[in-house]
């Protein structure tokens, strides 16, 4: 029987940091107040008086501390990325959660004693890229995009010594992280040059008799009937007309939930599992902390007697975008 | 607030929001502001964020018991607007259990929108700012230490 992987959990304020960290978080990752991170969103995440007292919270009750720097630096303001890494450093985190090899390269070689962790959205997939990050930057550990199946999650941990975390539960991206554009198409500011998908002042909720629309910088993108769920503004979630027929045609608006799979990925040897949402609020940081502690914690003597609670399926199915789940690629027929 | 302690999801049966519906509209306007000037005065609100509310108008609806105030932020503190004149910059509408519930940190905004039991209409990103700065408010433990309370 593997042990255990560690839980990490989504802190977009202190509050959330501290809901992560008292329902059984092992690890909190968070990002400063501006574009460095992929959850810039106005009034979310910290200041460095808040990420100091957030960090002493969570070491004072065993809890480690990440702190995602994963958005590409643009042109001309290559430093202001390289100075949230050292101030991330000077703080104390945990490690460091990086996507840009210019970063990587940076933080290896001006802090050598940093633990880095290769950022979902840098996108590696394969064990070749993974070792190569581990050789050139010594990061030890990869968060892998949710494009594999579980198979191929399992090839990538036999080939490699890096840590592997995958995402256990939230919202999905198309799935293509540190690749997708499609909000600039619409608005022109993506996650990896804003920092924000979809950003808000983009968005217009429009209340109409019996629907609600919303739009994308006056683009049309989904309308919701009175009792339909809705999900967040984003193209990829939207509903358009491919040949005639109206449709989710990119992706529905649905989150990523691995409970029922959860012994098949300790078998394989995943090393954490990551819950998504650091722009959520600190009542969903506790339900899904909470749930996951729980069906992870029930598989601590072994996964014969494992069954899966549908109280935990019902909690987290009540926080969904879209209020269902799917297991995504883990396991879907076609690669 | 008991974790342990938890508000159901209810609608306020019909004969009850008609009476809610009668009182007038003051005092929730009043309850609301009062409790937002509360959190402005032990420094609870970050002044960045606060800046982006400046003579902003908002507009919270309660569906099942008819009732709405409005209010907006100018000098320095929440105010209620008895008589709107103008579309609110952003409004919000739900039933009376959904605001209890996000007030209690007990449902998260985001899950009452993917459930349609929160509207949110009007500016987004003000949305957002107001919705991720009570998000970050640190509450006292004890209520009885609200100046709200004291004076
Ligand atoms: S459009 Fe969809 S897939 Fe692309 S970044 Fe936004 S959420 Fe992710």
């Amino acid at each position: 029987m593997s042990a255990l992987p560690d839980l990490i959990c989504p802190a977009g304020s202190l509050p959330a940091l501290k809901a992560a960290v008292d329902n059984g978080a092992d690890a909190v990752y968070l990002g400063f107040k501006n574009d460095t991170n992929a959850r810039n969103f106005a009034g979310l995440n910290f200041d460095q008086k808040n990420m100091a007292e957030g960090i002493r919270y969570a070491h004072a009750k065993g809890c480690e501390v990440l702190l995602a720097i994963n958005t590409f630096p643009q042109a001309g303001r290559v430093g202001d990325w390289q100075k949230a890494v050292d101030a991330a450093v000077d703080l104390g985190v945990d490690a460091i959660i990086l996507a840009d090899v210019g970063l990587l390269d940076y933080a290896a070689r001006r802090h050598p004693q940093q633990r880095l962790h290769l950022s979902v959205q840098g996108s590696a997939t394969s064990y070749e890229a993974i070792n190569f990050a581990q050789r050139e930057f010594n990061v030890r550990r990869a968060v892998l995009p949710r494009v594999l199946t579980l198979a191929q999650v399992e090839h990538v941990i036999k080939n490699t010594t890096v840590e592997i975390e995958v995402f256990g539960f939230g919202s999905l991206c198309v799935m293509n992280e540190g690749r997708c554009w499609l909000s600039s198409y619409a608005c022109g500011e993506s996650p990896n040059t804003v920092g924000a998908c979809s950003p808000a002042k983009y968005v217009k909720w429009d209340k109409k008799p019996g629907a609600m629309e919303t739009r994308l910088n006056g683009i049309l993108i989904d309308r919701f009937g009175d009792d339909e769920p809705a999900g967040y503004p984003t193209l990829c979630k939207g509903r358009f007309e491919v040949q005639g027929e109206t449709y989710y045609a990119l992706e529905e608006p649905t989150s990523l939930n691995v409970v029922s799979i959860l012994p098949e990925i300790i078998k394989i040897g995943v090393k954490a599992i990551k819950v998504e949402g650091r722009q959520r609020s600190p009542a969903y940081v506790t339900q899904v902390t909470r749930t996951l502690r729980a069906a992870l914690d029930s598989l601590a003597a072994g996964s014969e007697r494992f069954h899966v609670k549908p109280a935990w399926q019902a909690e987290l199915a009540k926080v969904s975008e879209g209020s269902q789940a799917t297991l995504g690629a883990y396991n879907r027929p076609w690669r | 607030m008991d974790s342990k302690f938890t508000i159901p999801k209810f609608q306020l049966p019909g004969f009850l929001a008609s009476l809610v519906g009668k009182l007038p509209q003051w005092p929730h306007s009043l309850a609301l502001v009062a409790g937002l000037n509360a959190a402005l005065k032990m420094n609870l609100l970050p002044v960045d964020e606060l800046a982006a509310l400046e003579d902003k108008l908002f507009r919270v609806r309660v569906l099942d018991t008819g009732g709405e105030a409005s209010y907006t932020y100018r000098n320095g503190l929440f105010r209620p607007v008895f008589t709107p004149t103008r579309e609110p910059d952003l409004a919000f509408a739900a039933n009376l259990s959904a605001y209890l519930q996000l007030l209690a940190r007990q449902e998260d905004p985001d899950t009452l929108f993917f459930n349609r039991e929160l509207e949110i209409t009007g500016d987004t990103e003000l949305g957002l700012i107001v919705k991720n700065m009570l998000d970050a408010v640190e509450w006292p433990k004890f209520p009885g230490r609200l100046p709200l309370i004291h004076h």
